[in-house]
Order: structure tokens, then C-alpha cells, then sequence
């Protein structure tokens, strides 16, 4: 089987769209609320997200023959937090701003059910490569979904892109205010919540058969 | 082979445990030495934010404007010139406390350390005090884990720390006025500082924070004297209001 076959991009690709993470599965929802209140710390987890999944479900890949069922959860909970407590330490040493723009994310990525259900759904039953692959699309389609929500919610609730005005005072002067709600966790829900209708809206076969 | 043999999976987890355990004994004690190096550097860099530089060299500017880390008794008497930064913002009590004499463009400044709780974890930072010991010359926060966009406001320079500059810290009784209201409730702008909407909490931690911490050096702040110097150089009441730069030099030789 090649690098790239059909199926090998399907593992890569679907979860972008058709199988995303946060909006079809309804993973990883809550560090979707968290930390989607500015654009930059959006990008960062989503990022740190598509790491550390990828390289557990590599890691998780390589072993699955060999974990005992009845452990199994215990086991991909254990690769994952070493996984990251590394990540974390060898960032402090290494690129400390990082680290200290990242400060609670990274360990926010533990409890991350995109990673469980991904090792569980995935990696248990796959080869390495495509595990990888399925760790990148998963990632990636997780951040889209943040980056989306981030771009909403900073407009709207701060008037800022990545921290910088966009709406001009302008409008202030003539009577525009900031909307406070959006700055709040449900707008986080609102919003991802119009997501996953208007995917399903668009996309019927999503929806489930009526009965 | 029979994976979900007892043995089996005793034995995989004692030995997954064990590598994983290792493994990161390994990674933490050997980067033990560069973290704790970047600590140091950053609370340096925190330190200069408090006097409003921004340089690089971190560390070759903290050298040239911090002249003395020193420790304070309660009573506002110096127990040692230098180890102040060795202790930690958290461990600030009135048994320890840290203060900054710094020397910018001449004029003496005094950065205290600070510390307090935001919504969700720490919050810290340091205030760095005119020579006169009442007004305010700079301020940096930082927090551990407040929400962005909301609490970990407190950490934009621009539209919440620059506003704490020229403000009066302290009362002529010494008492700390220097407080964090909601937002858009200023009333008195000499001591009242613009609040975080949607950050209330963490404002408030603030607020708490600059009011404990400042609060610890009150003796020190009170004692209107330029430096504190040596008892003998300067009784509280016969010191002279402003001492130029030059003779507080000389005293911290």
C-alpha cells in the first residue's frame, strides 16, 4: 500500500470536513469553549492538539498488539500524559515564551476527548502511518473549528484580530459597543452549535433517518 | 499470545509504569538546570517591565538599572543588601520581603513584589514606586491560568498596566489607595484604576493583590527617607525629602 493511497488521505481529509472532530463526533468540545476567546490561543492549541495527537496515536499505533484489552484506556491515558508532561518540560527548557503563552493549555490537551477517541476509535485497529495521518486531520480539523469560532467571538465580543482593533473607533464614537455575551463561554456553544447546524443542513446525509 | 492473562497485563503495567516513570525522571532532572535558568530570566524581565523597559538583554539590563535586591524587616530596616530576589513572590511575608532599589535615568525607583489569587490559580506581579514612595511609576501582572480575552487582561500592557502610571499608591497616613473598580466607575482617577470587563474576579484580584502586597512595606513606605539607609545617615524625621542620586550611591557602597 502506498504512502498517500485513497484511503490513507481519507484518514487525513474527512475529518476536516465530513468527519470533523468537533462538529460531527462532538469531541473536544469543552477546550472548544475554553480558549476560543482570542484568535492567538486558538491557533496555539489547536496546533499543540495536532501534535500530541498525531504522536500518540503513532505511539499507541505501535503498541496496540500488545496492550491488554481490559487496560487498554489506562494505557493510552498513561502515553498521553508522558507525552505531554515531555512536551511541556522540554518546552520550558527550550522555547520558555512559548511555554508561558501556552501555561494551562498544555495541560488542558490530557483531558482532551479528541486524543481518547481518536486512540480508541483509530490507532487501536490501524498501522502507524495512517494513525499519523488520522492524528493530522483530526488535529487540523479540530483547529479549524476553534479557529472559526476564536475569529467570531474576538470580533464581535473585543472588536480585535490577534489582539489588534479592526472595528474602528468610529463606530464606537457612534454609539457601537462591544458585544459582552460573546466574551462568555456559551457564546463559545452558541456559536459551534450554528456550525453543526449549518454542516448538517447542507451536508442531509449527516442527519439521522427520521422515524 | 494471551493478553488478557492476569500476569500478563500485572506484568505490562509494572513495566509501562516503570519506563514512564523513568523516562520522565530522565527529562525533568536534565532539564532541570536550563528551566531553572529561564526562570530566573524571566522574573528579571518582570521586574524590568515594572520599570517600563523592554530591553533584549534582559539580563545585562537588569545589572544596570537594579542596583540592590535587599530584604526588609517589617519595621522597613534592611536585614541584608543583597538575596532579595532569590525568594519567590509567594513567600513574601512580613518575615521576608523583597524590594528592588533600582536607579533609572538617575532617579531612584523601588519595585515590590506582589501576590494574590485570580479566578482560577496565582496571579502576581511587581509595582515599581517613584522615589517620593507614594506614586506609581510602573506596574507588571502576570497569572498562571485567568481566561483570555477576559482575566488574563491584566497581563495587556496598553490598556490596563500603562493606566496604573502617575497614580498615587499611598495616602499621607500610608495607607494603600491605589484600587481596581469596575469599569467605567473611576471617581476619583488620582487612585482608581479602569476594572476588566467580563474580568471582574481577577480585577478584584488585583485589586486585593496591590492592597496586601504594597500593605507589607508600609513601615518602609512611611519612613520618608530616600533610601533605607543605615539608621545613623538618616533619622525618618531629619531626612531630606529628595537626596540626589549621587549620595544614594554612595550610601549603598
Amino acid at each position: 500500500m502506498s504512502l498517500f493511497s485513497k484511503q490513507n488521505m481519507e484518514a487525513l481529509k474527512t475529518p476536516l470536513g465530513m468527519n470533523n472532530p468537533v462538529t460531527v463526533q462532538v469531541l473536544g468540545i469543552c477546550s472548544a469553549l475554553a480558549v476560543t476567546a482570542q484568535l492567538k490561543p486558538a491557533i496555539v492549541m489547536g496546533l499543540s492538539v495536532t501534535i500530541i495527537v498525531a504522536m500518540a496515536n503513532v505511539i499507541i499505533s505501535l503498541l496496540r498488539n500488545t496492550i491488554p484489552n481490559r487496560i487498554r484506556i489506562i494505557v493510552q491515558l498513561v502515553v498521553v500524559a508522558a507525552l505531554v508532561t515531555i512536551v511541556s518540560e522540554v518546552l520550558k527548557a527550550f522555547a520558555y515564551d512559548v511555554s508561558v503563552e501556552l501555561s494551562v493549555y498544555i495541560g488542558l490537551i490530557i483531558t482532551n476527548c479528541i486524543l481518547m477517541g481518536r486512540l480508541e476509535a483509530f490507532a487501536m485497529g490501524n498501522s502507524p502511518w495512517p494513525s499519523f495521518l488520522d492524528g493530522i486531520g483530526n488535529g487540523l480539523g479540530y483547529a479549524k473549528i476553534l479557529v472559526i469560532v476564536a475569529f467570531i467571538r474576538e470580533l464581535f465580543g473585543s472588536g480585535c484580530l490577534f489582539g489588534y482593533q479592526v472595528i474602528p473607533q468610529w463606530c464606537y464614537d457612534h454609539g457601537y459597543i462591544n458585544n459582552g455575551l460573546m466574551l462568555m463561554l456559551p457564546a463559545a456553544l452558541i456559536i459551534v452549535g450554528c456550525i453543526i447546524w449549518y454542516q448538517r443542513a447542507r451536508h442531509t446525509e449527516l442527519q439521522e433517518e427520521q422515524n | 499470545m494471551n493478553t488478557n492473562k492476569n500476569s500478563y497485563i500485572f506484568i505490562y503495567a509494572s513495566v509501562m509504569v516503570i519506563i514512564v516513570a523513568f523516562l520522565l525522571a530522565f527529562v525533568s532532572s536534565a532539564l532541570k538546570p536550563i528551566q531553572q535558568k529561564n526562570v530566573e530570566l524571566d522574573k528579571k524581565k518582570q521586574v524590568l517591565a515594572a520599570l517600563n523597559i523592554f530591553e533584549k538583554d534582559a539580563e545585562a539590563a537588569y545589572n544596570t538599572y537594579v542596583k540592590a535586591d535587599q530584604l526588609l524587616n517589617a519595621d522597613g530596616t534592611v536585614a541584608a543588601e543583597n538575596g532579595g530576589f532569590a525568594v519567590e513572590n509567594a513567600a513574601v511575608s512580613e518575615a521576608q520581603l523583597p524590594l528592588y532599589v533600582c536607579e533609572v535615568e538617575g532617579e531612584t525607583k523601588y519595585v515590590l513584589p506582589l501576590y494574590g489569587a485570580g479566578l482560577w490559580g496565582p496571579i502576581w506581579g511587581y509595582v515599581a514606586l517613584n522615589a517620593d514612595k507614594e506614586s506609581i511609576y510602573g506596574v507588571y501582572f502576570s497569572h498562571s491560568g485567568e481566561t483570555p480575552g477576559l482575566g488574563a487582561e491584566i497581563t495587556n500592557r496598553d490598556k490596563f498596566q500603562v493606566p496604573f502610571i502617575g497614580k498615587k499608591a499611598l495616602d499621607a497616613d500610608g495607607n494603600v489607595v491605589i484600587s481596581v473598580v469596575k469599569n467605567g466607575k473611576v471617581q476619583n482617577p488620582d487612585t482608581e484604576v479602569d476594572g476588566i470587563s467580563g474580568g471582574t474576579i481577577t480585577s478584584q484580584g488585583v485589586d486585593a493583590m496591590l492592597k496586601s502586597g504594597i500593605g507589607l512595606y508600609k513601615a518602609f513606605l512611611t519612613k520618608k527617607c530616600e533610601k533605607a539607609c543605615p539608621a545613623a545617615a538618616c533619622d525618618s524625621t531629619a531626612c531630606p525629602a529628595s537626596v540626589p542620586a549621587t549620595a544614594i550611591q554612595v550610601v549603598n557602597q
